[in-house]
């Protein structure tokens, strides 16, 4: 089939338009389901013979009160905020110095040392939470929300090392060697000097830390075990379902407000991430 | 001591106490679990004593196992597959400029950045035994029957398809920024060139483009192999492992025997039978990461 060049073009045009919306659909509908479902009433939601995909009576905010006044939805994301803030101050703290040695101090071998130090990034939590689980045990922290922030940062500091390396690298030697001249030791420059001009790269160690703190799963459902403890990526799916019964339209508030400043977030600085992943195989 | 002396012991002053802290996480719990996987460790027990190779025996004896055995590797491979042809089709229709690109590209993202456990909860509900919008959508268009519609949770294949599917959805962002991010790094000049000696759109994609997007095409499969493989929360979310354990996978099962069956031993067992995917994946990892410190 021979088609004109213009034909051709509106021919693509369609079929990129097409791809873009099926995905776009395909990806993004559970959200709109969420959100339809948050503010539908409970008539409306459980009746088969109406239109599921609009509101058929007027929309109601009871699903949102209950969610804030009689779960303990609240005092997860205050839950999730206070593990976040400990284990990004931990991580930082760690692997600041960490990747600034290894981007710097250490040669060729640094290299290796943070090859090793990726891998275990590898390792996944479903191979190490049973001996975890005595550990944690062994060091009183069952069932307490520190249990978390300790072990947390055995896979953020691994990534973040990776990342500030990167970002270490980029940094111009001469500012440094600079500022040893003018009687700075290294470990000053490194305070001084190379951490303010950092910003943004630990910005995205923050960002990064702390949506992991809410997106992790299996280490918080072996070590806490009271709805009182848990974060909001826990408390959600598993304590807001009362015995056996859904409160749907509750339990799609939850979900809404728990995932979209998240997503927001990430979103932003989605492709400092990225180059994290693809680090030798992107030029 | 001489500045050149203090330049020596700072470097590892630096790097040790991150090192430490990861190794007594991650090193330690790892060697533990081979441990544990010989030995006869409960939860509350005390003491230890080696029993060679009888929890792997009576694991291999497990039909509940070897069902969670193929399982692991039906949903990888599946997920992966489906991951591998949407993230392509979507990096191509997303790397040019087009108004609304932002807008779309988050869309997109939402499945991957929002929590998996949220995600996943949202598909419960979609997926409900009464009131799945599929169900009714199906019911509408005459494809299901009324009074006895699909359960996609309660019946094993189903379900299996369910979990793989929702895998999928949750994977297929990262895969998709992943992949985006190599096109947005291969030189243009040879596409451009082979557009000017007129190759039509596919014959350039398969034959040069592809090609030379191999190396990060790479990179997203073999994380994904590694995220899907040891991943239990889609399907602890959706099924429990449930109907009857026909969609429990590898990490599901050592859960449910290791920490709420409290056979700490066992389900270590069954968790290491996940080490030999994860180092065949780190050692295609290495060989990457290899040849770009050698290019």
């Amino acid at each position: 089939m021979r088609l004109g060049i213009r034909a051709r073009q509106r021919f693509g045009e369609v079929v990129h338009w097409t791809v873009l919306a099926v995905f776009s659909i395909l990806l993004g509908f559970p959200f709109y389901w969420m959100f339809i479902t948050s503010f539908k009433r409970g008539p409306d939601l459980y009746n088969l013979k109406n239109n599921p995909f609009i509101f058929n009576q007027k929309p109601t905010l009871e699903h949102l009160k209950l969610l804030f006044n009689e779960t303990l939805f609240l005092r997860w994301l205050g839950n999730t905020l206070f593990a976040g803030i400990f284990v990004v101050a931990i991580t930082l703290l760690l692997a600041l110095p960490a990747a600034y040695a290894l981007a710097r101090l250490t040669g060729r071998w640094g290299g290796r040392v943070g090859i090793a130090i990726f891998l275990t990034y590898l390792v996944p939590p479903t191979l190490l939470f049973i001996p975890l689980s005595r550990i944690v045990a062994q060091l009183g922290l069952q069932d307490s929300l520190w249990s978390i922030i300790v072990v947390y940062p055995s896979f953020t500091i691994p990534f973040s090392i990776w990342l500030l390396m990167g970002f270490f690298k980029s940094i111009p030697r001469e500012l440094e060697d600079a500022a040893m001249v003018d009687g700075l030791t290294r470990f000053q420059a490194f305070i001084k000097l190379v951490i303010p001009i950092s910003v943004s790269g630990i910005l995205t160690v923050v960002i990064f830390t702390f949506t992991l703190v809410t997106q992790e799963f299996v280490y918080a459902l072996t070590f806490i075990s009271s709805a009182a403890h848990e974060t909001v990526g826990l408390g959600v799916p598993v304590f807001l379902v009362r015995g056996d019964v859904y409160y749907w339209g509750s339990l799609m508030a939850a979900c809404l407000i728990a995932s979209l400043p998240i997503a927001v977030l990430y979103n932003s600085f989605l492709d400092r991430f990225i180059a994290g992943f693809t680090v030798g195989s992107v030029k | 001591m001489s500045a050149l002396g203090r330049q020596r012991w700072l470097g590892p002053a630096m790097f040790l106490p991150a090192i430490l802290y990861v190794v007594a996480l991650v090193g330690v719990p790892f060697v533990l679990a081979f441990f544990y996987a010989v030995g006869d460790v409960k939860v509350g027990s005390v003491g230890y004593h080696f029993v060679g190779l009888a929890n792997f025996k009576s694991v291999l004896q497990s039909p509940a196992f070897l069902r969670a055995l193929r399982n692991s590797f039906v949903f990888t491979i599946c997920s992966q597959i489906l991951v591998l042809i949407g993230a392509n089709i979507l990096a191509i229709a997303l790397k040019n400029a087009f108004p609304g690109r932002r807008f779309v590209r988050f869309i997109i993202l939402l499945p991957w950045v929002a929590p998996v456990s949220i995600g996943s909860i949202g598909w419960k509900w979609i997926l409900d035994s009464l009131y799945s919008v599929i169900n009714w959508v199906l019911i509408r268009m005459h494809l299901a029957n009324e009074f006895n519609p699909p359960m996609w949770l309660g019946q094993p294949t189903l379900a299996m398809m369910s979990v793989i599917l929702v895998h999928t959805w949750h994977m297929l962002p990262f895969a998709t920024v992943i992949i985006l991010a190599g096109w947005t790094a291969i030189p243009k000049d040879i596409p451009e060139a082979a557009a000017v000696d007129g190759a039509r759109f596919f014959r350039r994609l398969f034959q040069i483009e592809l090609p030379m997007m191999l190396p990060i095409i790479n990179v997203a499969v073999l994380f994904g192999v590694i995220f899907t493989f040891t991943d239990m929360t889609v399907v602890y979310i959706l099924t429990r492992g449930g109907p009857y354990d026909t969609t429990q996978v590898l990490p599901s099962l050592a859960f449910f025997t290791g920490i709420l069956g409290s056979d700490l031993a066992e389900g270590a067992a069954i968790s290491l039978f996940l080490v030999p995917v994860l180092a065949v994946v780190a050692w295609l990892m290495l060989r990457t990461a290899h040849r770009a410190e050698v290019t």
